[in-house]
């Protein structure tokens, strides 16, 4: 499985939503479902799935789909 | 099968007292430990204890709760062997009596990075075991002088104050993720931190307990495992006394 695959369905399991509504135009706070109680647990997800522990910063820059993407290539993820 | 047969537990400052009290007690529950103190000597005496007596894991950590770096450290390291944590005892704590005016700067910064960031960022970081876990109970240790003050303590009592603001809104933003979040108020407790009190103080102290007996870190042990185990699953953002009947 591919790195944006992993990526779209670490969301989609995190926020509890249909893989149909990920996509990297994805926002925090756009859905009900991404609300910043959700968010730890995306956090908790995109850790377990590729392996990383994320600075704080970067929990708190994490603010959408693409961002995400961007963080994580950061930590060596390639998309 | 113990209260705590299957679970893991970090307690932080687990070298003496009341840590080590509670260490003792869920390990006779059956939790696995991950202890945590500044000096591992101590830690690896327990550890060699425990383990004679009970069929539990135990991990010990050297790590001051009050360096960031210290606590990512130890983090990291349960990472990678893989310790994932159920409960978290945010014990680790210092105490230094002066009135207001006789508090140096370097002291107030001293309790609040042990007492207060400490126990903030041992809770941030343990959050990621929880929420993978979809479940976990943080035991905050505060104070009698923290509920109640007492002079002398200003900045020890505002330090134990503000874990209870922690605890409560901290429970509150993380209900709904099965994370429970309380705290406990020791009052007079037999630990190293009473011992070198002097002895008028101490029998003043005594005076002031309904029961009539100083209490024993096992006291505060029984109710952190109350805590920390399914019987108080659905107790949250809850501050509970042991103290005797204590009147400050």
């Amino acid at each position: 499985m591919s790195n944006s695959t992993l990526l779209y369905k670490a969301f989609a399991e995190a926020l509890n939503i249909d893989p149909e509504k990920v996509n990297d135009e994805l926002r925090f706070q756009s859905i009900p479902e991404w609300d910043s109680i959700s968010h730890m647990v995306l956090i908790s997800v995109l850790e377990e799935t590729f392996g990383i522990s994320m600075e704080t910063d970067d929990v708190i820059d994490l603010s959408s789909v693409s961002k995400a993407r961007e963080i994580l290539t950061k930590y060596k993820v390639v998309f | 099968m113990g209260l705590l047969s299957n679970k893991t537990a970090i307690i932080t400052g687990a070298s003496r007292g009341i840590g080590k009290a509670t260490a003792a007690l869920f390990a006779a529950e059956g939790a696995n430990l991950i202890l945590v103190s500044r000096t591992l000597d101590p830690l690896n005496l327990l550890k060699t204890d425990l383990q004679s007596r009970y069929d539990v894991a135990i991990d010990v950590f050297q790590a001051d709760v009050s360096k960031l770096d210290q606590l990512k450290q130890l983090f990291s390291e349960l990472s990678s062997k893989n310790l994932i944590a159920d409960i978290l005892v945010n014990n680790a704590g210092i105490m230094i009596d002066a009135t207001l005016l006789m508090v140096k700067p370097e002291q107030i910064e001293n309790i609040y990075s042990t007492n207060v960031y400490g126990s903030m960022y041992c809770s941030q970081l343990v959050l990621k075991h929880f929420i993978r876990k979809k479940g976990g109970s943080i035991i905050n240790l505060s104070s009698i002088i923290g509920t109640n003050g007492n002079l002398g303590q200003t900045i020890y009592g505002s330090s134990k104050a503000a874990m209870i603001g922690f605890t409560k809104s901290l429970s509150k933003e993380l209900a709904s993720l099965n994370i429970r979040v309380n705290a406990i108020a020791p009052g007079f407790i037999e630990t190293d931190m009473t011992k070198g009190m002097n002895e008028k103080f101490y029998e003043k102290n005594l005076a002031s307990i309904g029961m009539k007996r100083i209490g024993k870190p096992e006291d505060v042990a029984k109710v952190a495992l109350f805590l920390a185990s399914d019987l108080s699953g659905y107790v949250t953002g809850q501050v509970i006394g042991v103290d005797g009947g204590m009147i400050i």
